[in-house]
């Protein structure tokens, strides 16, 4: 009972790695919490699904899901966020995202309405035992795949030149575009990036869950962001691990205390976390100059 | 005094005056928080709902007086505006907005399992005891008491405190009780706002109160200008007046807030009246004079 409850809290956890990673890496160069990456998970979900109803291969789907919203990101942030940056406070941006939010989650309820939309069977659901843990396979190609995609965005962010630019961005903007760093250019790939990992996490949790709806990004979002926040926000794996121990502490909490509080549980252990450490688990503390 | 007022408005004109009144008082708290002393918080609707579910409780259950049933709504927001207050000495920016975010959401699931709240049903049949004149005369004093407080000692050391907390701290100010008092007041018009909301609308559930109301007040707190009184009232006047203006669009309606939001802010990134003090409009008039 455990072992399985574990395996499903860390499918449900790579899913808000997924999300979190993105809203992490945004914050970590702009300082943005882009409220919009909720909807950018659901129109992956949404771009997987109609993909997949046009006979395309799931995995080949999935991949379409990402360049669509790598593509989506960095339209929503050239177009919402590139002309308040540098003159306007950091809330009119918060705002600004909150506008694309509606606005992107309106526009997905409009030309599908607002009920839910099953995926077809794609992915055959065996279940196999491993000793006295029932798995299913659909977990383990979710969570193949995640890691595989995280590996992939640390040797992204390590071993790349792009990667190298991200990581002097996220010190020191203004420095870095005084090294001639293109900044513009590195703000849209951190979007494009993370943007992609959103697609993928929404397209996974679709075909696990077997439903997708416009408002999915809002719930999904706010605990990615929780989820980040409780790793350190601004830290690549505090986010991963942020997003894993959400999701376990989440799924324990529904199978041993109540399920009625589900989702309260997560915000709870997260003001808990925050009290005892405030920078998150891998956050690092910065002291304030004046 | 609302019988002699519908002689002449109609009345789906005043139910929006009546919200636009119950915003403004809402929005006033938040910027108070948000605007003023520049701490970040996502969380107003939760104050809201306290206020509610407690006003509507006493007016339901011990048929007390309403301006004892909404001050109490309004207590019992304030109080926990006073233990969410805490934490924000050990947090701040982004970190906070999580927790006021976090504390909405389980006040919210709350409400959907307490049973004299009736659960997800809400509650249903409280006295319509607000109207027109009652909701106006509190929005007049809350905004002469909010006047008041931003042109004392105690309103600069909160915008001081928003500039720059640390040189705040070093020029005296005590930050930690003014971050505390400005989310006490702040989350008591937050309550007060939530006890007129439910003794207007008959019938209040856990769903009114979720994170889209919390963003809608934020919203009004942002878009009229962080920290002006003049630019919240601004702000929570266009806010309620949007949707009902955008009727004519019908479906399309959302679509067409979440973008007038995106624009508003790239022409105006400090809202509309961004700043502006009433005691400044005084002094520029005066000195026309």
């Amino acid at each position: 009972m455990f072992w399985e409850q574990l395996i499903n809290g860390l499918t449900l956890g790579s899913s808000y790695a997924l999300i979190a990673l993105g809203y992490t890496m945004v914050y970590g160069i702009v300082q943005l919490i882009n409220f919009a990456h909720g909807e950018i998970y659901m129109f992956g979900a949404f771009a997987g699904l109609f993909l997949v109803l046009s006979g395309v291969n799931v995995f080949i789907a999935l991949l379409g899901a990402m360049v669509f919203c790598m593509l989506l990101g960095m339209l929503v942030e050239r177009i919402a966020y590139r002309p308040l940056r540098g003159k306007s406070s950091r809330l009119s941006a918060l705002i600004s995202a909150i506008g694309v939010s509606i606005f992107l989650s309106t526009l997905m309820a409009l030309y599908r309405g607002t009920n839910t939309t099953r995926y077809p069977e794609i992915i055959g659901n065996s279940t196999f035992s491993v000793g006295s843990i029932q798995i299913s396979s659909l977990q383990v190609i979710i969570l193949l795949v995640s890691a595989l995609l995280m590996v992939g965005l640390q040797l992204l962010i390590q071993k790349t030149r792009i990667g190298k630019a991200m990581r002097a961005c996220s010190q020191d903007l203004e420095a870095s575009s005084l090294m001639g760093i293109n900044v513009n250019r590195v703000i849209s790939a951190t979007f494009a990036i993370g943007s992609a990992l959103a697609a993928a996490g929404g397209m996974m949790v679709g075909i696990y869950y077997n439903a997708v709806w416009p408002y999915m990004g809002t719930m999904a979002g706010l605990k990615a962001f929780a989820a980040a926040v409780l790793g350190g926000i601004g830290s690549v794996p505090g986010a991963m691990i942020g997003g894993l121990s959400l999701g376990v502490m989440e799924i324990m909490g529904v199978a041993y205390l109540s399920s009625s509080y589900k989702d309260a549980i997560a915000f709870a252990i997260l003001i808990l976390v925050l009290f005892i450490r405030p920078q998150g688990i891998m956050g690092q503390k910065i002291s304030k100059k004046v | 005094m609302d019988a002699f007022i519908a002689q002449y408005i109609d009345a789906y004109y005043l139910r929006i005056m009546i919200f636009i009144g119950i915003n403004i008082i809402m929005a006033l708290g938040l910027n108070l928080i948000t605007g003023v002393t520049g701490q970040l918080s996502m969380g107003h609707a939760g104050f809201m709902s306290l206020g509610a579910y407690t006003a509507a409780i006493i007016s339901l259950h011990y048929d007390a007086p309403f301006f004892l049933a909404i001050l109490a709504g309004a207590a019992m927001a304030a109080s926990f505006g006073f233990i969410i207050g805490i934490p924000t000495l050990r947090l701040d920016g982004d970190d906070l907005a999580m927790v006021t975010i976090g504390f909405a959401e389980i006040i919210r699931v709350f409400f959907l399992n307490f049973e004299p709240g009736g659960k997800a049903v809400g509650l249903s049949g409280i006295p319509q005891y607000t109207d027109f004149a009652t909701v106006w005369l509190i929005v007049i004093v809350v905004i002469i008491l909010n006047a008041k407080l931003l042109y004392s000692r105690v309103g600069r050391s909160l915008f001081a405190i928003r500039e720059n907390e640390i040189a705040a701290q070093s020029c005296g100010i005590n930050t930690t009780r003014m971050k505390i008092l400005a989310f006490t007041v702040g989350s008591f018009l937050g309550g007060l706002g939530g006890g007129l909301y439910a003794h207007y609308m008959y019938y209040i559930n856990p769903q009114d109160f979720g994170f889209m109301k919390s963003i809608e007040i934020l919203n009004m707190v942002v878009l009229g200008g962080m920290g002006s009184i003049p630019g919240t009232v601004l702000g929570a006047v266009i806010l309620t007046l949007a949707p009902e203006m955008l009727r004519i669009v019908a479906e399309y309606r959302l679509l067409f807030y979440g973008g007038m939001l995106v624009i508003l802010m790239i022409f105006r990134p400090n809202g509309l009246l961004g700043d502006v003090r009433i005691y400044d409009l005084k002094k520029r008039w005066g000195k026309k004079r």
